[in-house]
């Protein structure tokens, strides 16, 4: 899929050029894109560094563990085949909150143990479990309180308010995840209806 | 409205690093120690993201040196102009499901060009915060306990995803005071 789109990006964008005239503007397009691919990614060491930073005092401190208990109501309904107890909602409550901090390092890691624990509920070892829907969709959606890469890039091209992204993110990610969590239940049921009959 | 939220936002900065440290301090958390030993990752990711910013980079300058990407804007502008969405970032909302770092770097592009405070800049980073790399996460999370029947997951994260992009041009146009209530 992306080695699709990556070359349909340079062909569609050399064939253009083909009838626009512009092929020296590709050919150094193509030098420069590359040199300032690099140094992107150098310029954004600092930020990246300064919020990897602060968000490791925000998890040492516990707010993934404050979270996780504010949340646990939520995880509840979303995932009423997990029993309350057991370690897979524990590992589901963890990802969740990693999500909405926006540690992405740490909602990975915390996402994939909620799976291994999820696959040990799941009766059948090769099909996703209901479950495992749900925690995808809120996954895929993440609903998001700090985005902090973003924020960072943003400090890192001299927006006056970097931080401005925090509330509009929080509306169309809240917004997101209720429609992915809506579908998943329809799918389901849509699911349920087609197994039934079959 | 507008004056507000700025001036929200211009504390938002100040504040939350004020309060992450003095929240560090009561819960006894080493906090110089720890923001170093968290910082730390902040080299291995920016070297991590060097391949994926010039490859797309790369893609990406090419597809508008040439062009291209006047003549899509164009040509996609009467479908998203009834949806609302702005043409320049059809390209990168299609790409956000599918590799996150190329739509970062479609992000940045953005903000090279018309800067991160425009409404384009704030309809990108929207865009990028609100949703995750569907399709990434699916064959991470199901490829680690060896699920490879999916059922209906790929179409849920694939319509959510669709949707978190009319919902990003939303909050953008609340924010920018486009639309009233």
């Amino acid at each position: 899929m992306i080695d699709f789109i990556w070359l349909t990006l340079f062909l569609s964008g050399i064939v253009t050029a083909m009838f626009t005239g512009h092929m020296s503007h590709v050919a150094n397009a193509i030098l420069k894109g590359a040199e300032s691919g690099v140094q992107l990614s150098i310029g954004l060491i600092s930020a990246i560094a300064l919020w990897l930073g602060l968000m490791k005092i925000a998890e040492q401190a516990g707010a993934v563990a404050w979270l996780s208990a504010r949340l646990r109501p939520v995880a509840r309904f979303l995932f009423p085949s997990v029993p309350p107890d057991h370690p897979a909602m524990g590992a589901i409550l963890a990802n969740m909150s990693a999500n909405l901090l926006g540690i992405g390092n740490a909602a990975t890691p915390l996402g994939l143990q909620a799976m291994r624990e999820l696959q040990t509920l799941n009766p059948d070892k090769e099909t996703a479990s209901d479950a495992m829907c749900t925690l995808l969709a809120v996954n895929t959606a993440s609903i998001t309180l700090i985005p902090t890469t973003v924020i960072a890039m943003r400090m890192q091209y001299h927006s006056a308010h970097p931080t401005a992204v925090v509330g509009t993110t929080l509306i169309a990610s809240a917004i997101g995840t209720v429609a992915a969590i809506a579908l998943d239940r329809m799918y389901r049921a849509i699911d349920r209806r087609r197994r039934g009959r079959a | 409205m507008q004056q507000a939220i700025s001036a929200i936002s211009e504390w938002m900065l100040p504040l939350l690093v004020g309060v992450i440290l003095l929240h560090g301090i009561v819960k006894r958390v080493p906090i110089y120690s720890a923001f170093v030993d968290g910082a730390k990752g902040g080299f291995g990711t920016a070297v991590r993201l060097i391949p994926h910013l010039i490859a797309m980079v790369v893609a990406v300058s090419v597809f508008r040196a040439s062009g291209a990407m006047d003549l899509l804007v164009k040509c996609l502008h009467p479908v998203l102009n009834w949806l609302h969405i702005p043409a320049e970032v059809a390209p990168m909302g299609i790409l956000r499901p599918i590799s996150g770092q190329g739509s970062l770097a479609m992000m940045i592009d953005i903000f090279q060009k018309h800067g991160p405070d425009s409404w384009l800049g704030m309809l990108a980073s929207t865009m990028q915060a609100s949703s995750d790399t569907t399709l990434y996460i699916l064959t991470v999370y199901f490829g680690s306990v060896g699920i490879s029947r999916f059922r209906y997951a790929l179409k849920v994260g694939l319509l959510s995803d669709f949707i978190s992009v009319l919902a990003s041009v939303f909050a953008v146009s609340l924010f920018s005071g486009m639309i009233h209530f």
